[in-house]
């Protein structure tokens, strides 16, 4: 282990953490934060909400995203809502209670302070967002409504219709916008970052080397301190519920350069997805968690049955699985246990539809109870969508649904602010890892983003920048920049120069599959070994045969794909090493060897820390340092939902 | 049904452009084994996938979620934006209402405001200046009040959010004979209008949104409401009622304020 983990977390009792450590933090005069230039890569939830406010702030931004506008990020499809402990409800809940349920959710792999502070932090979002316009679902009398999300029996989930994350996203959009309009952000879209420059004497982040995704043209940008809000890397798999050009490059990259990566084997496999179709398939939709509200989850008891019509089906032929194993969680048990479940019910044979992957998600009982009207107003953009799809009426037919790559919970390794292993280089939302262990529960992850990018980044950020005088700014055309920007224009020059034979897209789909059948819902040490010696043969061809038509000095999508595809072609490796190496399992990590029951089986024992991998240099096995993990607030115990 | 009656033989017409200063052309492909499930973007994979077969350039098209939510797909095809089909973007049409044969025509938005950067792919940052004029609530960060002090009625909430439903494609503009982004513009005021949280800044908002969308390049409203039928989330011509309601109102009192003004000085 060389990699120095010290989480610093604050003294104190836990409920006085963020308190104190909010105490203790060094402040920036007001007069000198405009001397302080901030990069934020990524315009979603954590980035736009972080460039916006540390703009508010008075600090120098530049906003960077791939997309044509920051409006577009991939948060906007988040769709059943966010949580947080308002307890509007009046139905018992409380931090704490958010607290324990997300500690236990994420199956004990998550540390304890981070949680708790988000879970403090969630009530001040709510009123931050409707403050700004946010047109959550209201009551008849005004007052905010919520709904039920999997693996809580509290009513914490607030929403706008079947668009929550657009709605929060346009409203960090709106703010940004105004700081855009007032010049104290200057936003890059259709500029992507290929890499984080580090500072050789000091080993601080210095600035960020980007390509301009219209001219080609590649160039530097320095700063006091960098922010990555670069999303998730589920696009591993090719086929997820990701937006297409969600990519794990700007973190991989940053690792490449000394930031430890985190449990990147901790991937999200959502229950309620559209099943695939055919091989023509680019992305997999998500029909909302906040379905398993009215919906009711089953197969048919016989395999007899598989091929009727659903209506043909009597109540006594239907297995309502989830409700049968999990009675107290019923059809809102977590996802990694309800993706679990649906998977086993397939292989026994009992799965419905094309290929036999599928359960149905069934609302007959709500619509006989609640009458169509009401379902609609609750879900018809959902529905809408699945009959797009599928061309299914789901007011007539029960929804087909299954298991879909969705989240990654792993990501960079950050500190308690945020802060990866590199000084100088924070990261926020999905691209850290720090708040979700090895689950994340429905609605969390737009209450993350928000936590990150709104209430924490703009103290622990303002804290660094006061430890370094403002006129130690980096020199872009220094020797730093321009040996980074020379790597990164070599690796695009051999990209193009390949002309091979195949497809970018082919290639990724090769590495998608092999992923999600070697590293995807159950992996055991044959399938990651499997992998293991499968990934480097893949690359090495990649290298040797793909295709990269066009220009380099251009608009060039297929260029953008090829990049990215070559990064995940090195981090799918380090997934898997990473599942070979965790011998139990735990949330989404589901190995086949460690389990009781058809359930996880930790080893609390063995695996009661945070994997962090730090990159050794090319063709060397990267080094796996640990996080240990302790739990004095949250009993460590066997999850159950049962 | 067998396999043949699920794929498609098609014929299209694709805008292609290297850039935005050089001139470009309609040029003409054939893309077969199109299976009916897939989308219209699927659609132009399989036919980039067969281009690059062919060492042929692949097409270049904007597109990001593929669920019609970002707003990032465009597409005129057979001259209509996202092809026409009721509330529906580019990425959740799909192919199985087309058949065997069909020829189809595809272009980028055509809109002065919207300059044509690679084939189908357009510049369409004049919306990101128009909401960056006055499209927010001034509420920095850390100053909130608890969500529940203010009390919003459901009905106008519900507005509210049909209106902020927008997902900033500019199918509204591409539609407009006239290039109007009055769609676009109103439906953001509405969205804001509609919420107690929008009322300090109203007018003021209303005048910089308006002038913006002027400067941007966007052509007037000339009440077509093609705008309307291009919608992909449906949004209502209602909101631009409202919002010459408000320019009125912000006209009204701004001259209002310039005769105090002047008076006092």
């Amino acid at each position: 282990m060389t990699l120095k983990l010290q989480a610093r977390i604050p003294s104190g009792p836990i409920e006085q953490q963020w308190s104190n450590a909010r105490f203790e933090m060094k402040l920036v005069n007001p007069a000198n934060k405009r001397k302080y230039k901030v990069i934020v890569v990524g315009s979603g939830l954590a980035g736009g909400a972080a460039a916006a406010t540390l703009a508010e702030l008075g600090y120098d931004v530049a906003c960077f995203c791939f997309q044509d506008s920051p409006r577009r990020a991939h948060s906007i499809a988040a769709q059943g809502g966010i949580n947080a402990a308002k307890n509007y409800q009046n139905d018992g809940d409380s931090i704490h209670r958010l607290f324990y349920d997300t500690v236990k959710g994420g199956d004990f792999r998550a540390r304890e302070a981070n949680v708790h502070r988000l879970a403090e932090v969630s009530v001040d979002i709510i009123d931050q967002c409707a403050a700004m316009g946010v047109p959550f679902a209201r009551e008849y009398g005004g007052t905010l409504a919520n709904r039920s999300f999997g693996g809580a029996q509290v009513s914490r989930t607030f929403y706008a219709r079947g668009q929550t994350g657009q709605q929060l996203l346009l409203g960090v959009y709106s703010a940004l916008a105004r700081q855009i309009g007032v010049g104290k952000v200057k936003m890059f879209p259709r500029t992507e970052m290929l890499d984080v420059v580090v500072d050789p004497a000091t080993g601080r982040a210095i600035g960020i080397v980007v390509r301009d995704l219209v001219t080609g043209a590649i160039s530097s940008y320095a700063a006091h301190a960098v922010v990555l809000a670069t999303g998730g890397y589920g696009n591993a798999f090719y086929l997820s519920t990701n937006a297409k050009g969600c990519n794990v490059t700007a973190t991989y990259r940053a690792y490449k350069r000394g930031a430890g990566f985190a449990n990147p084997c901790f991937t999200q496999i959502h229950p309620t997805c559209i099943p695939v179709s055919g091989d023509y398939q680019s992305k997999l939709t998500l029909m909302s968690e906040s379905l398993r509200n009215d919906g009711r989850v089953w197969v048919p008891k016989s395999q007899a049955d598989i091929a009727k019509h659903p209506d043909q089906i009597a109540d006594e032929a239907r297995d309502y699985y989830l409700e049968r194993k999990y009675p107290s969680y019923g059809n809102l048990s977590p996802r990694d246990i309800a993706s679990r479940a649906a998977k086993e019910q397939c292989d026994e044979g009992r799965g419905i539809g094309p290929g036999g992957r599928g359960v149905y998600l069934d609302f007959r009982d709500a619509l006989r109870r609640d009458g169509e009207d009401k379902v609609r107003e609750k879900y018809g953009n959902l529905f809408d969508m699945y009959e797009r799809i599928t061309g299914e009426n789901p007011y007539k037919v029960p929804m087909r649904i299954y298991p879909a790559v969705h989240y990654t919970m792993g990501g960079l390794w950050v500190d308690y602010h945020l802060q990866t292993t590199i000084p100088g280089l924070f990261c926020l939302g999905e691209a850290n890892f720090s708040d979700h262990g090895a689950n994340r529960l429905g609605a969390s992850a737009l209450m993350q983003g928000l936590a990150d990018g709104y209430f924490i980044i703009p103290y622990t950020l303002g804290h660094y920048l006061a430890g370094i005088a403002a006129k130690d700014l980096a020199d872009p055309a220094s020797a730093a920049f321009r040996a980074v920007e020379g790597e990164v224009t070599a690796r695009i020059d051999k990209l193009v120069a390949v002309r091979g034979k195949r497809s970018v897209d082919s290639f990724h789909k090769e590495l998608g599959l092999l992923m999600w059948e070697d590293c995807g819902m159950a992996r055991s040490k044959q399938s990651l070994s499997d992998a293991l010696s499968r990934i480097p043969a893949l690359r090495e061809e990649f290298w040797r045969d793909v295709t990269v038509l066009g220009g380099k000095d251009s608009f060039n999508q297929t260029l953008e794909k090829a990049g990215r595809v070559a990064d995940f072609l090195e981090f799918a490796e380090l997934m898997c090493q990473d599942a070979l190496v965790r011998e139990e399992s735990c949330g989404g990590h589901f190995r086949v060897e460690h389990q009781l029951e058809g359930e996880a089986k930790r080893d609390d024992e063995k695996f009661c820390h945070v994997a962090v991998w730090e990159h050794a240099g090319d063709g060397v096995a990267p080094v796996r340092n640990i996080e240990p993990l302790t739990f004095e607030n949250v009993k460590l115990a066997t999850r159950s939902y049962k | 049904m067998s396999a043949a009656e699920h794929a498609l033989g098609l014929t299209l017409h694709i805008w292609r452009q290297p850039d935005r200063t050089t001139p470009g052309k309609m040029v003409t492909y054939k893309v077969s084994g199109v299976s009916v499930h897939a989308s219209f973007l699927e659609m132009l994979d399989i036919l980039n996938e067969q281009l690059t077969e062919r060492d042929e350039e692949p097409v270049a098209f904007d597109h990001d979620c593929r669920e019609g939510i970002c707003g990032m797909c465009s597409l005129m095809i057979n001259g209509r934006p996202h092809g026409g089909r009721p509330a529906t973007t580019t990425c959740q049409l799909h192919m199985r209402f087309f058949r065997d044969g069909d020829e189809i025509w595809i272009e980028p938005w055509r809109a002065h405001a919207f300059p044509v950067i690679k084939d189908l792919c357009v510049d369409r940052s004049s919306f990101d200046r128009v909401i960056a004029a006055g499209g927010f609530v001034t509420a920095n960060c850390g100053s909130a009040a608890d969500a529940n002090d203010i009390l919003v009625p459901k009905d106008q909430a519900d507005h509210a959010m049909d209106a902020a439903a927008c997902i900033g494609c500019g199918a509204c503009v591409a539609a407009c004979p006239n290039g109007s982004a009055m769609l676009f513009v109103a439906a953001k005021l509405a969205h804001l209008h509609h919420l107690p949280q929008g009322q300090p800044e109203r007018l003021h908002r209303t005048q910089a949104m308006v002038t913006a969308m002027d400067a941007a390049g966007f052509g007037n409203c000339s009440n077509h409401y093609e705008c309307e039928a291009a919608c992909p989330k449906d949004i209502s011509r209602d909101v631009i009622a409202k919002l010459n309601r408000d320019y009125a109102r912000a006209a009204l009192v701004s001259r209002e304020r310039d005769d105090k003004s002047g008076g006092s000085g």
